[in-house]
């Protein structure tokens, strides 16, 4: 019962449980238990809430047996990427510093999840402050891939990641600064998708850079990916920068097909630096779209190979000043000191990693007086130029794709010691986030050594439909089987 | 002023500009929905968002961007088309998150000014801008000298942190300590008629620091400039100016560099000290707050604002002086202390201007001053001032005993003629009332009613006491005159 | 691009973050190479190209004056590392600012 119950789709749950075949509690239960079950071999989880999510769960079978009406998640378990505030409940953003933080408001996208009846069983591991591309950067131990338990996740989202393809939860949050979301999915054989910049509210989405951050959903099958985007997708008068026309419509177009479809490949992402197995993967992808009606152009974005360069200076220099409010004042951890400035420099050095500080400086470096014209200012214009590069190509095409990473997934440790190695996870991915533009990542197949490869696709500013009804034609004719397999693989349901 | 100083004076001149902060009277706060309530406790009017919690975003409030535009258009600044907010980064306990939102490169208002008159004259100030920015926490330092030298540590009351602020920067064109104060005297005046703030010095809702510096005459170049700070009344703003000059003055003259730093003004030793050394330029890394978008006010929100702009200070001191017959004088001290609007009330109550603008001139702002009440919210109504001046007109009460109803009215005891017929204060000119009371003197002080018939007037002073005293101070003292007369020598 | 000890240890110091010697040395070098790399935007020719923050262009987003709900005292501080009579506690405040 509990094997099948995991290993549905949200859509399949949703069903089930409208259905009256099982119950939420039912449902949450087998989520709880395989999610504990697996915790030990992945580190998905910071925290499991087993009694707030039974409770929860408990609460949804009450109101579904009292008549009322559910949310469209109604019942559906869902892993939560520790970025986003959750009132009374700890929120640590992986970080050391924010051990014992527990926010007393819910972010945004929190109570739609809520209002959509989605239950939260866990907060999921990450990145210190989403701060990089393995989820090896937690201040509370790495996270494994439950393809390889050898290897990296991903990340900064790879807490969500794992968990959803370890089957503790058909549905996870992400979020997506320079990759976030789509790296770890593609590492871990998902679907990723990162919305279009303002499309989901940031309120309470713990900052790391504020012009490039965005919350999406991460699931086994585009169509719940869809759904769990619908869910959060909307304007939001807390968020300045929240788009505040009505989110359009995913589901609708969703089964439409790649026929007539304009489908860009981008040349500058096809080059060297990535792995034979991944290209492989990609250019047969491509061939498929081709079978299946879409017509396949090659386009240039030729400012793209600036996209990395760019957002090592912008997002730096964004969480200097968005980390600076952890001083040791207000909430989180203290280290005393004789004075104010020594308590909070002394906190500060004991509470952030080694990758934040060194981002805080990089920051603070590319911001202090006589850099930022050079630095910030520069990045930002190149951002311009890159976007207007987007908008060119999509004059000759609807979609975008490439490979989401140029590799598959790394043994842990193997870039921990080059930082500049691993900034280059995300030449792919950027992009988009300086765009602000919408991309998903879909699981194409594996290479030789039977890890995921993810294909991505772009799309225009708020043309997530399109992205959906592409990956969603793509997905039935590969049929591929997220089910982690191979001799490191995670534990099976059993 | 010492003599050395004033011969230092001649020879160099003091450029000064100014940096007012004034704390906008909105219902909530810059940039969260937390209500502005003055007084309650620690950290009750505060939110995630303005304690600076992770992951919470701020938003603009419209009626500060509104009370922005209307102070621009009353200096006669322009109105940026698309003005930021950039975060001005610098680490201290009573900021919530280390950064402040501030607007830097692209203000909301650049380029007005302001004239005001000192007694050198009439002198153009240039506004440089005005900017919109997010007020600070405060600090309470604990420890011995309850200052924050010595201090053992400090507690921090965020109620204030993200307060909207309106930044007004004037342009180096103030040259005496005479002509600041009559600036920011003026640009009070200006706020209070807006109604965008209570700017109060003393309370810290309106703020000033001044940069100085010296040159000597006729030269173009300017000086090193030293900020001081901590004026919380116009006349520690002279103080601290001439104070300034002087020593600046006297450093020169010894040969030295004027270091430029920052001073405080300390009020009770008259003098500045050295706050800080600026060994480095401060380095604020600004940069636009990815968090807001820009402020983009279109053309008819602004006429909107323009069309409603209220009476400006200086436009009310013509009027006073053209339509009321005020002496300029007397216009200056009203508008100044915004008590032209109760004026306006009394007058349209019925009073004749030049008497109710003098009980306002005068007694309400004697009063004002003794109670530590700003006068601009004095409580008194132009209904009570005008009824006031007619029971002095009609002879009901004496100047004397109007004063003492006054002050009965500014304390709350009710109207005039409440108060009045309270206290049974009504004037006695009834002569049968009179009469009793002057006999009954003339009685008592024989030897003086025998000087009176004897020619001797000044003596009468002493009957018209006696009979004031017996009635309370109540008898209308010219009719007590004419009755003593009658009796005395039946003129 | 090369980075002297005292010029990390500025940033550093910019940034409130007490570093061992080791770290300073550490990421002298290494911001070195970060910035060296970052530095290929400066390549980019960008005359008159406007700089870019927000994809979906918005302006005049702004909040009636209405006030909301603040949190109860207890609530502003129960996060606070060191409280005292509803106050945060910070050790004592040297310097106006820096």
């Amino acid at each position: 019962m509990s094997v099948d119950l995991v290993t549905r789709t949200a859509a399949e749950l949703r069903d089930q449980m409208s259905a009256g075949e099982v119950s939420a509690v039912e449902v949450v239960g087998a989520h709880l238990a395989r999610a504990r079950a697996v915790d030990t071999e992945i580190n998905a989880f910071l925290k499991l809430m087993d009694e707030q999510a039974l409770d929860h769960a408990a609460d949804i079978d009450r109101r579904r047996a009292a008549g009322e009406a559910l949310g469209p998640l109604a019942g559906v378990p869902l892993a939560l990427k520790d970025i986003l505030a959750t009132a009374g409940i700890e929120t640590t953003c992986g970080s050391r510093i924010l051990e014992h933080y527990r926010p007393n408001y819910d972010a945004t996208a929190v109570q739609r999840l809520r209002a959509a009846d989605a239950v939260v069983i866990g907060k999921t591991n990450m990145d210190e402050f989403a701060m990089g591309s393995s989820t090896e950067n937690s201040a509370f131990g790495p996270t494994r891939n439950p393809w390889d338990t050898d290897r990296v996740p991903g990340g900064s989202s790879g807490g969500s990641t794992a968990a959803v393809a370890a089957f503790a939860a058909p549905l996870g949050i992400g979020t997506d600064t320079g990759g976030s979301i789509r790296q770890p999915a593609a590492l871990c054989g998902l679907v990723g998708m990162k919305p279009t910049y303002g499309r989901v509210s940031r309120y309470g989405l713990i900052a790391f850079a504020s012009s490039l951050d965005q919350v999406g959903p991460i699931a086994r099958s585009v169509t719940d990916a869809a759904l769990l985007h619908s869910a959060i997708a909307g304007p939001d008068p807390l968020d300045s920068t929240s788009i505040p026309t009505p989110a359009e419509d995913v589901m609708a177009s969703l089964d439409r097909g790649l026929d007539g479809l304009r489908v860009g490949v981008v040349a500058e992402f096809m080059g060297e630096g990535m792995a034979e197995g991944v290209r492989a993967r990609v250019t047969e992808a491509i061939a498929r779209m081709e079978k299946l009606g879409a017509e396949v152009v090659d386009v240039s974005l030729p400012h793209v190979s600036y996209g990395v360069p760019a957002y090592y200076l912008i997002a730096p220099s964004e969480c200097s000043s968005n980390l600076s409010r952890y001083d040791g004042v207000r909430y989180g951890m203290r280290v005393d000191g004789d004075t104010a400035e020594q308590m909070m420099a002394r906190t500060r050095a004991a509470g952030f990693g080694a990758e934040v500080k060194r981002r805080i400086m990089v920051g603070t470096y590319a911001l202090s007086a006589g850099y930022y014209d050079a630095y910030y200012a520069q990045a930002q214009r190149v951002r311009t130029l890159i976007s207007r590069d987007f908008s060119k190509a999509y004059e000759r095409c609807d979609i975008l794709v490439s490979a989401t990473s140029p590799t598959t997934a790394f043994p842990l440790g193997e870039k921990t010691a080059d930082p500049l190695a691993m900034y280059l996870n995300d030449i792919y991915t950027i992009p988009s986030n300086l765009a602000g533009a919408p991309a998903l990542s879909l699981p194409v197949g594996l290479d030789d050594q039977g890890l995921p490869v993810g294909l991505q696709i772009m799309a225009p500013v708020l043309a997530e439909p399109v992205l959906f009804q592409a990956a969603r034609a793509l997905e039935a004719d590969l049929g591929f089987d997220p089910t982690p397999r191979g001799p490191n693989a995670v534990t099976a349901p059993s | 002023m010492s003599a050395p100083a004033i011969e230092q004076a001649r020879e160099y001149e003091a450029v000064i500009g100014l940096e007012v902060h004034v704390e906008l009277a909105t219902r909530t706060k810059m940039f969260c929905g937390c209500a502005i309530d003055f007084g309650g406790d620690p950290n009750t009017r505060t939110c995630p968002i303005c304690l600076g919690q992770p992951g919470t975003l701020p938003v603009v409030n419209r009626s500060a961007v509104e009370h922005a535009i209307r102070l621009g258009l009353a200096l006669g600044c322009s109105i940026s088309p698309s003005s930021q907010f950039h975060r001005k980064n610098y680490f201290y306990p009573d900021m919530p998150k280390n950064y402040q939102i501030s607007q830097y490169d692209v203000p909301i208002c650049v380029g007005g000014e302001l004239e005001v008159t000192a007694d050198a004259g009439a002198r153009r100030v240039g506004i440089t801008r005005v900017h919109m920015e997010e007020d600070t926490g405060k600090s309470l330092h604990v420890g011995v000298s309850g200052r924050i030298h010595g201090a053992e540590y400090s507690l921090i009351d965020y109620n204030r942190a993200g307060i909207p602020l309106l930044e007004i920067v004037s342009e180096p064109d103030i040259r005496s300590a005479d002509e600041a104060r009559a600036y920011l005297s003026e640009l009070r005046a200006i706020v209070l008629a807006l109604g965008i703030s209570d700017a109060k010095l003393e309370e810290g809702s309106m703020r000033c620091d001044a940069n100085i510096s010296l040159r000597p005459v006729g030269h173009t170049v300017f000086g090193t400039r030293v900020e001081v700070k901590n004026m919380n009344s116009l006349r520690s703003l002279g103080r601290a100016i001439t104070f300034e000059i002087a020593r600046q003055a006297e450093v020169l003259r010894s040969g030295e560099p004027v270091v430029q730093e920052t001073r405080h003004w300390n009020e009770d030793a008259g003098a500045t000290s050295t706050l800080r050394v600026k060994e480095e330029v401060d380095d604020y890394r600004y940069f636009p707050d990815p968090d807001l978008v820009p402020v983009e006010p279109a053309a008819e929100w602004i006429e909107q604002i323009r069309a409603r702009l209220p009476e400006l200070p200086a436009a009310a001191r013509a009027r006073l002086v053209d339509r009321r017959g005020l002496a300029p004088a007397q216009a200056d001290v009203l508008v100044g202390a915004g008590l032209h609007r109760l004026l306006d009330a009394a007058v349209a109550e019925g009073a004749p201007p030049i008497e109710a603008a003098n009980w306002l001139a005068n007694e309400v702002t004697a009063w004002c001053a003794e109670n530590g009440v700003d006068p601009a919210s004095a409580p008194l109504q132009g209904e009570d001032l005008a009824e006031l001046v007619a029971l002095v007109r009609d002879g009901t009460l004496s100047s004397k005993l109007a004063r003492q109803v006054l002050v009965d009215v500014l304390e709350g005891k009710g109207g005039p003629r409440e108060i009045v017929a309270q206290r049974g204060l009504e004037q006695i000119s009834d002569t049968g009332a009179l009469q009793a009371a002057v006999d009954q003197a003339i009685e008592q002080a024989p030897d003086a009613a025998e000087q009176v018939r004897a020619g001797n007037d000044k003596a009468i002073g002493a009957l018209v006491g006696a009979v004031m005293r017996a009635t309370g101070g109540k008898a209308n003292p010219q009719m007590v005159n004419q009755l003593l007369r009658q009796r005395l020598t039946g003129g | 691009m090369s980075l002297t000890v005292d010029e990390v240890r500025h940033v550093a110091r910019l940034a409130r973050l007490a570093l061992s010697d080791d770290e300073l040395e550490a990421l002298r070098g290494q911001l070195a190479d970060i910035l060296a790399y970052a530095e290929k935007v400066g390549e980019v020719a960008v005359d008159g190209v406007p700089a870019t923050s927000h994809a979906y262009p918005l302006a005049n987003v702004l909040r009636e004056d209405q006030p909301r709900p603040s949190l109860a005292a207890e609530d502003a501080i129960s996060s606070a590392p060191q409280a005292e009579d509803g106050r945060f506690h910070v050790p004592r405040i040297v310097g106006e600012q820096a």
